[in-house]
């Protein structure tokens, strides 16, 4: 496998104050990192891809360390979610090649996280945005960490390329308050409840 | 009178490779944005002042923030620009009001030096609309290899009662400049054009 080549990096860190409620005395955090790349497999029909999900992992973990050190530290970080998006000329199965790389990036950095970690992906042009999903990391039921955060960029994916996105929170919803279970009340530990 | 802030955002672009060739090191552009309620939204007020304090406190807040984002020393910062969009209940004018009576001159201290005009661009839009930064050489405004811009988009903003203030910073110019004109290491800096 040839070695990745990669267009650009985009990291970004929204601070929510408040959302016309009354603001906590700490703001939330989302977070997202995300990477333009060749996608190896464009313009054809390719049977086996499977090897690039190794190619990609230390990219994954590069850009997992990166987020969760801009969100203060993995300590800090309690949400996430990851995404693809691919250009015009390639499948919605290149997407899925970010799945393992990408989940298990964050695992690492993140140490103890056994919720599974929630995707979305599509194919999509140049300026395409993608709503990332995003669940509590150690229990998929908690509804206060129950988000999306927007993602794009104007000048990709080119029909060639790739767009591979991680997207890291901490704390709940800024106004949470639709109950359910909260992060307190976690009690299993099958990534769940 | 102090911003109410509701949200702020910052985004670092880093370009690795463009048309296939690599750049090394990346060209980077940072933006720092920050969501504030409009106090003058639905009403038409004559006497803006308000706003311009606001401007003087963000064009400090947001010029630390985007300088810190590149992890850069202020006086490594070589381009910058600024923006603003209204939400729909508010008037040009505050955009203007925020931007250039007090803005630049804590945005300046900021990025050290910085003698030339800074760019920048107003609208009136709704949330999730593109609001493009325009760039320029923070020393020079004719070294022609930073004139650039930086799109900053949030889904959530501005509502109708806020403002969309963003400030860029870069350490860099385009990936590949190749048209010539004044460089950046023929700036002389002294009388903010070339």
């Amino acid at each position: 496998m040839p070695e990745l080549d990669i267009r650009k990096r985009i990291l970004t860190i929204e601070e929510i104050f408040h959302e016309g409620g009354p603001a906590p005395d700490t703001p939330r955090l989302r977070g997202a990192i995300f990477t333009v790349l060749t996608n190896p497999f464009a313009r054809r029909y390719e049977p086996q891809i499977q090897g690039f999900m190794e190619d990609l992992k230390p990219m994954g973990y590069d850009m997992a360390q990166q987020l969760a050190t801009a969100l203060g530290g993995a300590d800090n970080v309690d949400g996430y979610g990851k995404a693809s998006l691919v250009g015009a000329a390639g499948e919605l199965e290149h997407g899925a090649l970010w799945h393992a790389p990408g989940g298990y990036a964050m695992r690492e950095v993140l140490g103890e996280a056994r919720a599974i970690v929630p995707s979305s992906k599509k194919v999509g042009g140049i300026g395409a945005r993608l709503d990332v999903p995003i669940t509590h990391i150690n229990a998929s039921y908690v509804r206060s960490h129950f988000d999306s955060m927007e993602i794009g960029l104007s000048d990709a994916p080119r029909a060639d390329e790739l767009l591979f996105a991680l997207v890291m929170t901490s704390g709940p919803r800024i106004h949470s308050r639709s109950g359910g279970l909260e992060a307190r009340d976690i009690k299993e530990k099958d990534g769940l409840r | 009178m102090s911003a109410k802030i509701r949200k702020i955002a910052t985004w670092v672009e880093e370009t690795h490779t463009e048309m296939g060739r690599p750049i090394a090191p990346p060209t980077r552009k940072a933006v720092a944005a920050a969501v504030i309620e409009n106090p003058f939204a639905g009403q038409y007020v004559e006497d803006l002042s308000d706003l311009m304090d606001i401007g003087a406190e963000l064009g400090g807040l947001l010029g630390a923030r985007a300088v810190a984002a590149l992890g850069i020393e202020p006086a490594q910062a070589e381009s910058y620009g600024k923006a603003a969009m209204v939400g729909e209940n508010g008037e040009l004018e505050h955009a203007a009001a925020i931007l250039h009576p007090k803005l630049g001159a804590p945005l300046r201290n900021s990025v050290e030096k910085a003698a030339a005009l800074v760019p920048s661009s107003k609208k009136r839009g709704g949330p999730g609309q593109d609001l493009d930064v325009p760039l320029g050489h923070k020393d020079a405004a004719y070294v022609r290899s930073h004139f650039d811009g930086v799109e900053v988009r949030l889904n959530d903003a501005p509502r109708a009662g806020e403002i969309l203030v963003a400030v860029a910073v870069t350490d860099s110019g385009r990936p590949l400049p190749r048209v010539g004109g004044l460089t950046h290491a023929e700036a002389e800096g002294k009388d903010g054009l070339r």
